[in-house]
């Protein structure tokens, strides 16, 4: 606390409601800004296309997920269960690396042609694997968990999770100046710009 | 634009989701007030007993454990009996969480963001109550890990063939599944919640759950596309739950099992008998907490109408398994019916369940009865009773009375299976009563995103906010609004 030596993060303001908010960021987005954000208790609708922003590559990652998953499912089952591996494909290497002790019973064929009997757990583990990726592929790409951040230095951005709307230009954008970006979040109706400085 | 739209017709208007005009500020109020205050005395009268009944559930798995499973009334021919009931039970409440969760989500019905986060808590925990069950009955619960798929040295693996191995696949992806998206949907509200506590302990555990949250659009974004994910995985996860449970039964070749119609006679029965709890939950909740403003009659409205719907299609599959075992034309089939309506030893778990899962909603046609809660609240309270008796009438009355005459046998529970089960109640009230105390009841974020002045072309289309004719006019919400001519 000692250190007085601060960093800018970029300017913070509030705004009074969605519609306001939304103008805005349209406002930002056509200046050319592109290190900025909108902080909303909610998710708003349409917010993508008035700042610009692409969709996100989150589904691509959730299908290698799932894909994974069914490949995971089909391979452990057929190991463990059939002679698919060893004797038809003749990979006498995977009989060596997975023990096995073939399970007859119910009298249930135990080549490749049981395959239907797989499907359920094929199933669930792409729904599983896939389920996990789009757990820990959202926090990859929203940087997150993150214990701090400059923006909990401001007092009035505490309000983001109640009802408080606000927009963040931050100081690494290329476009960034202390006075342009001021007067243009005041240009867009914006309330109480501050500076939002960070302890380093 | 002005002379198309006096040309087309406005579309009725609904229901207001949030009664009153409500705020942002008065939402997250009243939500977060309910974990910050103090509990009424009814929460402590409600906890005290649930602890005390958990405890009476570990006694009875201790006193299991020491003694042998016999201490549990299943004998042959009766194998399965109200473990595997209660397992069914259990796993069948669950499905409502996630109906409301994921397939309402899909299928954009607003009205849903205020019941599904307490209905995803009654999933996960409805879920925990209901692995007990099964884990148990193995007989040697600490052999348990011989369901999972580890390598050992016996190199004995599972037989993946088995329904019975299905289901351990599809009840823990079902769980975990559930839990992410729980958790998921949490986080925002875990912010909210961060962002109120004074410095301590509570803001320490909130602010490690919330993760950062800041509320940025750039996160938004990924965040709803990551939820629309899991709810269109968990849509068909959740209907192969109960179905692959209904597999256990019907790839057997018992009398009465052995149905195609099965799986989809088990979701429906498993939505029936969850929206029924969901109920059950929530309007004591939201009489006792004053939400009505979020939990409108108009919430309860279609809930009962979903009851109505299920109730009535789980009514014509009872139907339609008599016509069919009738119909088929097969000694066994028609037998192991006849025993199980008229002349076997367990016709009053038939009649019971027959009224209670039939009878009883069809007073939901009635439109006072779908308002009046003392009414609904009877109704799910059938409902409750009603599929517990479906699931012992498949599970022990069958059984009873298998294919040979030498076999019969008759079935009677002991106190140690009551107690069991009364105890997973006990179990199962203390973790929705300890949601109630920490975690936000309703989704705070989601109910303000569904206010009118939320949508941001609220302004330039009048009060009401952006109408149906206007999105009709401009399907692509990429397109910007639209200008006047």
């Amino acid at each position: 606390m000692s250190t007085t030596l601060k960093r800018v993060h970029g300017y913070l303001a509030e705004f009074d409601n969605v519609q306001d908010l939304y103008h805005a960021a349209e406002h930002v987005r056509d200046a050319g800004y592109s290190r900025w954000d909108v902080h909303t208790p909610f998710p708003v609708h349409g917010m993508d296309t008035a700042m610009g922003n692409p969709r996100s590559i989150l589904p691509k990652l959730v299908f290698c997920g799932g894909i994974t998953g069914t490949t995971v499912a089909f391979i452990l089952q057929t190991v463990t269960q059939t002679n698919f591996w060893g004797e038809k494909l003749g990979l006498k290497f995977v009989e060596d690396i997975v023990e096995t002790y073939p399970t007859v019973v119910q009298a249930k064929p135990i080549d490749i042609w049981t395959l239907p009997a797989f499907f359920p757990v094929m199933f669930e583990l792409t729904i599983l694997f896939s389920a996990f990726t789009t757990l820990f592929g959202l926090l990859a790409l929203m940087g997150l968990p993150r214990w701090n951040h400059p923006l909990f230095t401001s007092k009035r951005f505490a309000k983001f999770s109640d009802d408080g709307f606000f927009v963040c230009i931050e100081a690494r954008d290329p476009k960034f100046s202390q006075d342009g970006t001021k007067a243009l979040l005041e240009k867009a109706g914006g309330k109480n710009v501050e500076l939002v400085e960070d302890e380093i | 634009m002005e002379a198309s739209a006096s040309n087309t017709p406005r579309i009725l208007e609904r229901e207001p989701l949030v009664l009153n005009n409500r705020s942002y500020s008065w939402i997250t109020n009243r939500i977060c007030g309910i974990v910050e205050n103090k509990q009424p005395a009814l929460w402590w009268i409600l906890f005290i007993p649930s602890v005390l009944l958990s405890g009476v559930m570990a006694f009875c798995f201790i006193y299991l454990i020491s003694t042998g499973v016999g201490v549990w009334g299943q004998k042959q021919p009766v194998a399965w009996a109200w473990d595997i009931t209660n397992f069914v039970f259990w796993i069948g409440i669950g499905h409502a969480g996630t109906l409301i969760s994921a397939i309402l989500f899909l299928t954009r019905q607003k009205w849903r963001t205020s019941v599904n986060r307490a209905a995803e808590a009654m999933t996960i925990f409805a879920v925990m109550c209901a692995g007990l069950f099964p884990a148990f009955h193995v007989g040697r619960v600490w052999m348990v890990w011989f369901l999972a798929p580890i390598p050992n040295a016996n190199a004995i693996w599972q037989n993946f063939k088995s329904p019975l191995l299905w289901d351990v696949f599809a009840v823990s992806t079902y769980f975990s599944v559930s839990a992410v998206f729980w958790y998921l949907g949490l986080v925002p509200d875990l912010a909210t919640l961060r962002d109120r506590c004074r410095p301590g302990l509570k803001k320490f555990f909130y602010g490690l759950f919330a993760i950062g949250w800041r509320g940025g659009n750039r996160h938004w974004s990924h965040y709803e596309t990551a939820y629309m994910l899991l709810a269109a995985l968990s849509t068909p996860l959740v209907l192969s739950v109960h179905s692959v449970v209904s597999f256990d039964f019907a790839t057997s070749v018992v009398p009465g099992w052995h149905t195609t119609i099965f799986p989809p006679y088990f979701v429906a029965g498993a939505i029936f008998g969850g929206f029924a709890m969901v109920l059950t939950l929530m309007i004591p909740v939201r009489r006792i907490y004053g939400l009505d403003d979020l939990l409108t009659p108009k919430h309860v409205d279609n809930m009962a109408k979903i009851i109505l719907l299920t109730g009535t299609i789980v009514g014509y599959a009872y139907c339609m398994e008599l016509f069919m075992a009738y119909y088929s034309a097969n000694p066994y089939e028609a037998a192991a019916f006849t025993l199980r309506g008229l002349t076997g030893p367990s016709i009053w778990a038939y009649a019971l369940m027959f009224s209670f899962n039939v009878f009883a909603p069809q007073l939901f046609w009635y439109r006072p009865f779908r308002h009046n809660m003392v009414v609904v609240m009877f109704v799910c309270m059938c409902v409750n009773m009603g599929m517990w008796y479906e699931r012992y009438v498949i599970i022990a009355t069958t059984l009873e009375r298998h294919m040979t005459p030498g076999s019969w046998g008759e079935y009677s529970a002991t106190w140690v299976d009551q107690w069991t089960f009364i105890g997973t109640f006990g179990f199962f009230m203390m973790l929705f009563l300890l949601f109630l105390r920490f975690l936000p009841v309703i989704a705070i974020g989601e109910v303000k995103g569904v206010l009118p002045q939320s949508d941001p072309h609220f302004d330039d289309h009048g009060e009401k906010g952006i109408q149906e004719e206007d999105l009709m006019a401009y399907p692509d919400r990429h397109v910007a609004k639209p200008v006047a001519a």
